[in-house]
């Protein structure tokens, strides 16, 4: 944590896509600086290039042009393999959808990653992935299938899979998009709980009430940041306190908070 | 170990989807099965064959009469007959490879005795024609060399004629008639069975030569010389060395040709077997199609499966795995499930078989050759037909692969 180093540095990076004769423009140079421990909020609506740059930030895509670099790593100059081995140790993904493979058990889903891990840094997948599930609170359900699940707890192995290879960050897409407002609370107190333990996180969502409990706000615009701004974040687990005792009565859900 | 793993993944997606598995290795099951059955039915077909011509005897040689030429118009083999019993004589005296030896003349006769009469043929050989012609007693002695040089009347039945005239009881030291004379029955040769023609070989007498010859018919001529050599290395050798004697034997100047013919077993039972040959290649040809046809299901139902699987691999790929590593997992899912459905079709196959050969009464053999072929061609199919669905699959880009609905 004392490193000083930022996780991500981008640098004017732009990318336009060819689509037939005409060239699209997602991002048109945006510059930004992520430092360790932050839980950001990349915002914008559809068509902002938000996805554009979280696939950047993410390893799954090429900038045209610009600089990124991860953990000081020139990621923007890697060959495919050693993207993929980038995604595999430096990047914890979250989806909207969740992404868990089906007929998988959530140890099996949390696994996953180390499998891929060609620095074998982790010696024992299974007790690495169980130790990732407890963490977001799933310690008693390593076998359920993701069919056997709720969609917050699916959420939770999701995160779990992203956290079980230490990354430097976690990358989440939209990742309350499928969740209902009390299940988006607690995920987004996991997340808050989480980034409490130091670990870097970025949300990319268009929801306020995701963006509310992040700590910085970066919102994008056509393809360039037209908003940068720290924020005093909401207290998840404060707000879920409320929210528990409004719908006590009507809810009677098996799933509670951590 | 990473290739380990990455087996391990591939055979829980295997396990995990089982209907898929179930669809994509039907095909080659199915041509596999097919394969082997229909190999089997073929090679059983041929191992019968083989084992007609073995029955014959061991290293055998056959002596017979050469065809003549009339005007330029063959006669046809035996046509001409120049065979004597001088000429075994004079092999026997001069070969260097031929271990046992015997001129073989027969006649057709009634044998009176016993149960009642009994239409066979009587041969007359010499004592070393059941070594020959690898030929056991289940009864009773086999004539010896004094009794073959003095032509007695003794006897040994096929095991035909003995179980006709003598059901239920020992000949041996029973008296037949022969055209009129009394022989002694001193031996019953044991079953035989069929030739590949669908005779009976044990629906025969055996004498000696000289007996047969000189008291139950008067031929000057013989029918055939049998001979065998010491070990299958020398049957080649032989060959060669008898025709040169029996040129000499019958005084045959060089640009005459052989007046008689000279085959070993092998040349007997190549034309046996060329025909069966023929029927077991144009039934592997017809199973291999359904194998071929297999392995485009496994293709076809592969490249769904990476369709369907869009997703899947695009979150794998999203977790860090490399393009090599979705393509070895496809390629290795490919290749357990051919080999796998190969195994089940090996399994069916020989079930297959044995069902064929208790329907048909049918010979049939599977021979390990064929399941190692079954099984490698399999693995093959596997691979050609899983790289292409493999390929597709790492060649996805991660991005749409997860936006993939």
């Amino acid at each position: 944590m004392n490193d000083t180093k930022p996780v991500v540095e981008v640098k004017g990076i732009r990318k336009t896509y060819v689509m037939g004769k005409t060239e699209v423009h997602a991002l048109r140079g945006v510059d930004l600086t992520i430092e360790k421990g932050e839980l950001i909020a990349i915002m914008g609506t559809s068509g902002s290039g938000k996805s554009t740059l979280m696939n950047i930030i993410g390893g799954l895509d090429y900038p045209t042009s610009g600089a990124y670099l991860l953990d000081g790593i020139e990621v923007n100059k890697l060959g495919k393999n050693a993207l993929a081995d980038i995604r595999n140790q430096k990047i914890g993904f979250v989806f909207q959808g969740f992404n868990l493979l089906a007929r998988t058990s959530a140890l099996e889903n949390v696994e996953l990653p180390l499998l891929y891990d060609r620095t074998h840094k982790i010696k024992n997948h299974r007790k690495a992935a169980i130790d990732s599930l407890t963490l977001v609170g799933l310690g008693d359900r390593v076998d359920h299938y993701p069919n056997e699940l709720s969609g917050g707890q699916q959420q939770r192995v999701a995160i779990a899979r992203a956290l079980v290879t230490n990354p430097s960050l976690i990358l989440a897409d939209e990742p309350t998009g499928n969740l209902d407002s009390r299940t988006t609370v607690e995920v987004m107190q996991l997340f808050q709980e989480l980034n409490a333990k130091g670990i870097t996180i970025i949300l990319v969502t268009h929801e306020d009430e995701v963006a509310r409990y992040a700590k910085r706000i970066v919102v994008l615009r056509d393809g360039r940041i037209i908003k940068d701004a720290l924020q005093q974040p909401d207290s998840a687990s404060a707000d879920l306190v409320k929210l528990i005792q409004r719908q006590e009565i009507e809810h009677d859900e098996p799933e509670l908070a951590v | 170990m990473r290739s380990t793993r990455l087996v391990t993944v591939a055979l829980k997606s295997i396990v995990k989807n089982k209907m898929r598995t179930l669809l994509t290795m039907l095909g080659i099951i199915i041509g596999v099965g097919a394969v082997i059955v229909m190999v089997a039915v073929g090679e059983g077909a041929q191992s019968q064959i083989a084992d007609q011509i073995q029955n014959l005897g061991t290293n055998m040689l056959v002596i017979t009469p050469g065809s003549s030429n009339a005007g330029g118009v063959s006669q046809g083999s035996g046509s001409f007959n120049r065979l004597k019993d001088t000429d075994a004589d004079k092999i026997r005296s001069e070969s260097a490879f031929i271990a046992g030896i015997s001129p073989v003349i027969f006649t057709r006769t009634q044998i009176v005795g016993g149960n009642g009469n009994w239409r066979s043929t009587v041969h007359g050989v010499s004592t070393d024609y059941p070594v020959i012609r690898n030929w056991a007693l289940t009864s009773g002695r086999f004539f010896d060399v004094a009794e073959e040089r003095t032509g007695k009347k003794v006897m040994v039945l096929g095991a035909t004629i003995a179980e006709n005239l003598f059901p239920n009881s020992d000949p041996v030291g029973q008296k037949v008639l022969v055209r009129n004379i009394p022989v002694e029955i001193i031996g019953v040769l044991a079953k035989k069975g069929q030739t590949p023609e669908g005779n009976d070989q044990d629906d025969v007498a055996l004498a000696p030569f000289l007996t047969v010859q000189r008291r139950l018919s008067n031929f000057t001529f013989i029918r055939q010389i049998l001979a065998n050599t010491y070990s299958s290395d020398d049957i080649a050798k032989a060959q060669e060395e008898l025709k040169g004697i029996m040129r000499e034997s019958h005084g045959l100047a060089a640009w005459e040709p052989d007046d008689f013919e000279i085959k070993n077993q092998d040349q007997l039972s190549e034309a046996a077997q060329g025909t069966t040959q023929v029927m077991t290649m144009l039934l592997a040809a017809i199973a291999s199609i359904s194998l071929l046809v297999g392995g485009i299901g496994i293709m076809n139902i592969m490249l769904v499966s990476v369709t369907e699987r869009t997703r899947e691999i695009g979150i794998r790929m999203a977790i860090g795995a490399r393009g090599a590593d979705v393509l070895t997992q496809f390629l290795i899912e490919s290749i357990v499930m051919s080999i796998f459905g190969g195994a089940i079709g090996v399994g069916i196959g020989i079930g297959g078989a044995k069902l064929v050969a208790s329907l048909t009464g049918w010979n049939t053999v599977v021979s390990p050759d064929i399941i190692v072929v079954a099984l490698v061609f399999s693995a093959a199919v596997g691979i050609f037909f899983g790289f292409y669905p493999a390929r597709k699959a790492a060649s996805l880009n991660p991005i749409d692969a997860l936006r993939f609905e």
